[in-house]
């Protein structure tokens, strides 16, 4: 059963009032319309339900959720799946700054460009893997401080042919987790304490499933995502400032 | 049991602007709308308006809104004025009384043109320039008369600001009753600063107005570098020094807007170091020259003058600025929502990059005392950072599509 | 009235030595750990420590011992520890030892107190009353171990304003600027001559400046030939001895500093003793071997600020413009004044030395009570300069009394554009601070020449121990400067907002520029 709501002229305190309620009595599919600038959507929400929304929603986008699945049909802004614990957003066009931020686990995948500041202080723990794929190219800082995860960076679907894959300061205080890119990136924008592989046959399979999932979601060729060799980047120590402190 | 206390809300303060490049007048429900979006982004503290093209009957003249606590400090203005200035007409700004605004101070619009003789050297220590000569007659003004600010002075366009949510400023000032070919609009969240009338944005010298999200850390150093050149800042908001320091680097030293832009938010060293000559000497004096002019910290602005408005974020873009555009008009906000709220189906949506200016000025020759501060072909730097102006590529897609 | 004839008169008299009779310090010898190694007295250049034949025993003389604590530092076993004197004069809250003992010296030998160090009185110390702003949500604080963090500054003249030309689509300078002198961490190695020091310490302070990207000062003694390869990171210094000052010399570096004056001993000149004077000495110095090395008070062709100038421009036309030239003086009452007038007589960097600067040898009274403290000094010229308006005219540089990082931050918020530490980078290379350098022999190798003494600090260890301490507080600057919200230094430059003070009065509010904490 799907149930739809009109946010129209909803402040997103009623708008997520309403989402929990629905979910609440049962709904599985939520869609949204309107939705223009509405911040913490499903924020918080520990549900299974699937839910699509049309326009442009705000800041914080299902922080915090564990478990649903966010399709935006269109563009998101800033923070979108901010310390996220599970479930899935997707997002057909693109997505502001910090995506992502200190995310534990699920699943973002963006089918365009993102911002600044993306993937920040991503982690694992045990089995929780988060992964972010993102179909475009990056702005600066993306994968700060990452201290687990895998983000995969394709540079396919973007509005800026000229630009790099990613902007600067890629990885910098990267202490853990994966970055594949799909291609090269100038030596300037990797960090002297990450290094930069080629990807192995584990890399390989751990990407296949992840894209095989991302293709199918976003309309991707797979075929096409494949043509161009992947790399991926990896701190080289756990623990970058050991050597920092006099005491 | 729900109480919404939007007031209670943190978030920061929200960013609007629009412009028509062929200077049709747009009106003011537009950006009332478009800010109105973000309201969640403001606590009722502080809003405002510039808006561009609105007294076309004095072009001429510079037009002067006065924002004066009492009727003795308004006499004092109108006393300098009489002075200084040759007035060709004034009035009360029309207001209308708004639920929840309660003692506001009192609004009057003077337009004037200097007046050269009399005690001439006193104030304008014999400079020609007529610009100039305002801006010493403002900071005298906002200076030297307790209880009364000149809120903006430049010639066609005007500011518009106050306690209150931005629907409530606009309700106040009657805004709906103007058309404007460039408009911005500020939400404020007031944060180290009090919230007053004076202290709303936007901040305006001439017919520079500027609206800002952030804070700008770098303040105390920005302040004392524009005292060096004779500017005073009166208004205890930190913004205040952005609007001295674009009438300082575009039209007193003459910097083409985009070398501005790039001293206000220059690349890095490393970057610049990677930079291929004549741009490594350019960067490199312009951020050792204009080190004290470097706005540091997290920044948005959205900066207009008679001829362009422009867009800038700081240089690692800590606050969010969103830009679009659909035939003529280009928007730039703090969010996309604000845009596709006035604008839902824009031909371009894009987030500018860090310190990339987004720069839209009027078509030659649209309005009477156009400024144009674009020099020919838009800066190139042959970094990993593109610093291209998005608008120039526009413009030439436009050439090919027309 | 003649002292000479009246020791002939009586030549049997036994000369009383008051001076000797109460020793500083205490050297305590464990004797169940001595294991009678002997290293103390070759270690010991006082001779304090010493041998008893008879008694086959070490001995004390606690009267020599200048609380070096390079015995107690070597002593294998651990068997020393050289404590303050327990022996004490009554209470007394005028008369304390400290001035007792200077009399009985004074009286002992009719002589012009000498010291070594900076100013040892407790006048406040304005950096302890200043403290630094931190980002609270408004504003966040940057990370600098993974944002970019800057600390290049640019020494020199700026112009008002810069100016550019289009050509071919691409902006061009009208004018080429500068010449500037590029520096990757705002602090410099102050003026310290070989001569006061050793050629290791200067060979490692040049190393250091050199891989900091930053400068060091060769201080008035000439520049040892082994060091011209660090030229990129050197200025020279012109003072009024001229000393090994020749043409090559002042081509030398990238900037020459005219030593008007030094805030440890204002007002006179040098004088290095002809025992300090050996060969090496003698070559870059270009003197005799074992003669006096003599620098004036005043440069005897400077007797006023035209003379200035006409130093200044004698040196650029000498140097074909290349070079900057600062210009340091000691900060005296009238700076402010002082400091402009450098300005405008063309200096490209003005250097402004405190009441607390270090030194090698000054009269006690000239290091105690001469001059003002920097930080006072420097907020008054800072806002001078500003409100002529020529403060992108020069750069403006302070030494004396930094201590650490945070004295940087807090300098560089007043209003300097960089530092010269001096004494910190002497401790890094082991320096206890017992101010006898003017003697000679430095225990620890580094205010001295003595041949053998050198060998006891190398250039390696020099190099390593003050780069590692630049190292330290450039890491440290970066942290606070992005708890404040700032990435780069020029945003810090002048930035007094960034300063509270706590506990000043409201004169040294206002001459600081600063307000109190609260406010």
């Amino acid at each position: 059963m799907v149930f739809e709501i009109d946010a129209k002229d909803l402040h997103y305190r009623e708008l997520n009032q309403q989402i929990r309620k629905a979910i609440a009595e049962g709904a599985k599919h939520l869609v949204i319309k309107h939705v223009n600038g509405h911040r913490y959507l499903a924020a918080g929400v520990s549900a299974e339900v699937d839910i699509d929304v049309y326009g442009v929603p705000g800041l914080d986008l299902g922080a915090f959720m564990r478990g649903p699945r966010i399709r935006v049909h269109g563009n998101t802004q800033d923070g979108a799946g901010n310390t996220m614990d599970e479930g899935k957003i997707i997002v057909e066009g693109m997505a502001g700054d910090v995506v992502g931020y200190a995310m534990r686990g699920g699943k973002i995948f963006i089918a365009s460009d993102v911002g600044y500041r993306v993937g920040i202080h991503m982690k694992s723990y045990m089995d929780k893997i988060p992964v972010l794929v993102i179909g475009g190219k990056a702005g600066d800082f993306l994968g700060e401080y990452m201290a687990g995860g895998i983000i995969v960076l394709l540079g396919l679907n973007s509005r800026y042919p000229e630009r790099p894959l990613a902007g600067m300061f890629l990885g910098t205080g990267m202490h853990g987790g994966v970055i594949y890119v799909r291609g090269h990136l100038p030596e300037t924008q990797i960090s002297p304490v990450l290094k930069i592989e080629e990807i192995d046959d584990k890399d390989k399979a751990t990407l296949e499933n992840i894209l095989i999932e991302y293709a199918k979601d976003l309309n991707f060729d797979l075929e096409e995502i494949w043509k161009e060799k992947f790399f991926k980047i990896k701190p080289k120590t756990h623990r970058p400032y050991g050597k920092l402190y006099a005491y | 049991m729900e109480i919404f206390i939007p007031n209670k809300e943190i978030s920061g303060c929200g960013l609007s602007g629009v412009i028509n490049r062929k200077g049709e007048l747009i009106k003011g429900e537009v950006i009332i709308e478009s800010i109105c979006c973000q309201m969640d982004r403001g606590n009722g503290l502080g809003a405002g308006y510039a808006a561009y093209g609105i007294y076309p009957e004095f072009a001429e003249h510079y037009c002067l809104h006065v924002m004066a606590d009492t009727k003795k400090a308004l006499k004092e203005v109108e006393e300098i004025l009489a002075h200084k200035c040759y007035l060709v007409h004034q009035e009360k700004i029309p207001t209308r009384p708004v639920p929840g605004i309660t003692s506001p101070p009192r609004f009057y619009r003077y337009f004037v043109k200097p007046r050269y003789e009399g005690d001439l050297r006193e104030i304008c220590e014999g400079t020609p320039d007529e610009d100039d000569y305002m801006v010493r007659l403002v900071m005298k003004i906002n200076r030297d008369v307790p209880g009364a600010y000149i809120i903006s002075s430049g010639r066609n366009m005007g500011a518009f600001k106050g306690v209150g949510f931005p629907d409530q400023i606009a309700e106040f000032f009657r805004l709906d009753e103007y058309s404007a070919y460039i408009w911005t609009a500020h939400n404020r969240f007031p944060t180290n600063t009090p919230g007053w009338w004076g202290g709303a944005h936007p901040f305006t010298i001439l017919d520079w107005s500027i609206v800002h999200n952030g804070e700008i850390s770098s303040y105390g150093t920005n302040r004392r570098y524009l005292e060096m050149f004779g500017y005073h800042c009166t208004l205890l908001t930190d913004t205040e020094v952005v609007a001295y320091l674009l009438d300082l680097l575009i039209r007193r030293h003459g910097l083409p807007i985009e070398l501005a832009c790039m001293a206000l938010a220059p690349p890095f060293w490393e970057e610049i170091d990677r930079m291929e000559e004549p741009e490594r000497s350019v960067c490199t004096a312009i951020r050792a020259v204009y080190g004290p002019a470097m706005l540091n910290g997290p920044f948005a602005i959205l900066f207009a003058y008679n001829g362009g408005l422009v867009g800038l974020n700081d240089r690692v873009k800590l606050r969010p600025l969103v830009a679009a555009k659909k035939g003529d008009f280009y928007y730039m906000a703090s969010e996309e929502a604000a845009i596709r709220a006035i604008c839902p189906d824009p031909d371009e949506v894009w987030c500018p990059k860090a310190g990339e200016p987004v720069i839209v000025e009027l078509e030659p020759d649209t309005i009477p005392n156009q400024r144009s501060y674009l020099r020919g072909e838009p800066f190139q730097i042959s970094s990993p950072v593109c610093r291209i102006s998005l608008v120039e590529e526009e413009e030439t897609e436009e050439e090919e599509e027309a | 009235m003649n002292p000479q004839k009246e020791t002939k008169a009586k030549p049997k008299r036994k000369k009383v030595q008051f001076s000797k009779l109460y020793p500083d310090f205490y050297i305590e010898r464990d004797w169940d750990k001595c294991i009678k190694c002997k290293l103390c007295i070759r270690e010991c250049t006082y001779e304090a420590h010493g041998w008893d034949d008879k008694r086959e025993t070490l001995t004390e003389d606690h009267s020599k011992c200048v609380g070096c604590h390079r015995c107690e530092a070597t002593c294998p076993t651990g068997a020393i520890v050289i404590k303050h004197h327990p022996s004490r004069f009554r209470e007394h809250d005028t008369w304390k030892p400290w001035f007792i003992k200077n009399v009985y010296k004074q009286a002992d030998t009719g002589g012009v107190l000498l010291s070594a160090t900076g100013c040892a009185v407790p006048f406040r110390n304005y950096w302890d009353h200043l403290v630094l702003d931190a980002c609270q949500v408004t504003n966040p604080p940057i990370d600098p171990l993974r944002e970019p963090m800057e600390l290049r500054t640019y020494l020199g003249p700026k112009p008002d304003k810069v100016e550019v030309v289009l050509e071919n689509g691409k902006y061009h300078l009208k004018q080429k600027p500068g010449p500037w002198i590029k520096l990757e961490v705002p602090i410099m190695f102050a003026a310290m001559s070989y001569g006061a020091i050793s050629l290791h310490v200067h060979q490692g302070l040049a190393r250091a400046a050199k891989d900091l990207g930053t400068l060091y000062n060769t201080g008035e003694g000439g520049l040892h030939a082994s060091l011209y390869e660090y030229g990129s990171n050197t200025v020279v210094q012109c003072a009024s001895g001229r000393f090994g000052l020749h043409v090559d010399y002042l081509n030398a570096g990238v900037a020459i500093e005219i030593k008007i004056g030094q805030g440890a001993k204002p007002g006179i000149g040098g004088h290095l003793p002809g025992e300090k004077v050996t060969e090496e000495i003698s070559k870059t110095r270009m003197i005799p071997v074992g003669s006096d090395a003599i620098s004036p008070a005043p440069h005897h062709d400077i007797y006023s600020i035209e003379d200035l100038r006409g130093l200044i421009y004698a040196l650029k036309e000498a140097t074909e413009y290349k070079k900057l030239v600062f210009v340091k003086i000691a900060a005296v009452h009238n700076a402010p004044a002082i400091a402009s007038g450098i300005v405008r007589a063309g200096a490209d960097a003005v250097v402004l030395c405190g009441l607390r600067g270090g030194t090698g040898a000054a009269p006690t009274m000239f290091r105690d009570y001469v001059g003002i403290p920097i930080e006072l000094a420097l907020a008054a010229v800072d806002e001078r300069l500003r409100q002529e308006g020529i403060r992108h005219w020069a750069s403006l540089i302070v030494s004396g009394g930094i201590r650490c990082s945070a004295d940087v931050v807090k300098a560089i918020a007043l209003g300097a554009d960089a530092v010269y530490i001096g004494t910190p980078a002497l401790i890094a290379v082991g320096c206890t601070m017992c101010g006898r350098c003017f003697t000679g022999k430095c225990p620890w190798g580094i205010a001295t020449n003595n041949p053998e003494l050198i060998k006891r600090l190398d250039p390696d260890t020099a190099y390593e121990k003050i780069y590692n301490l630049v190292h330290g507080w450039a890491h440290e600057i970066q942290e606070l400067l992005g708890a404040m919200g700032l990435n780069s230094i020029e945003s810090l430059r002048g930035n007094r907002d960034k300063l509270r003070a706590v506990g000043l009065n409201e004169v040294e509010l206002r001459i600081l520029g600063v307000k109190h904490a609260g406010e």
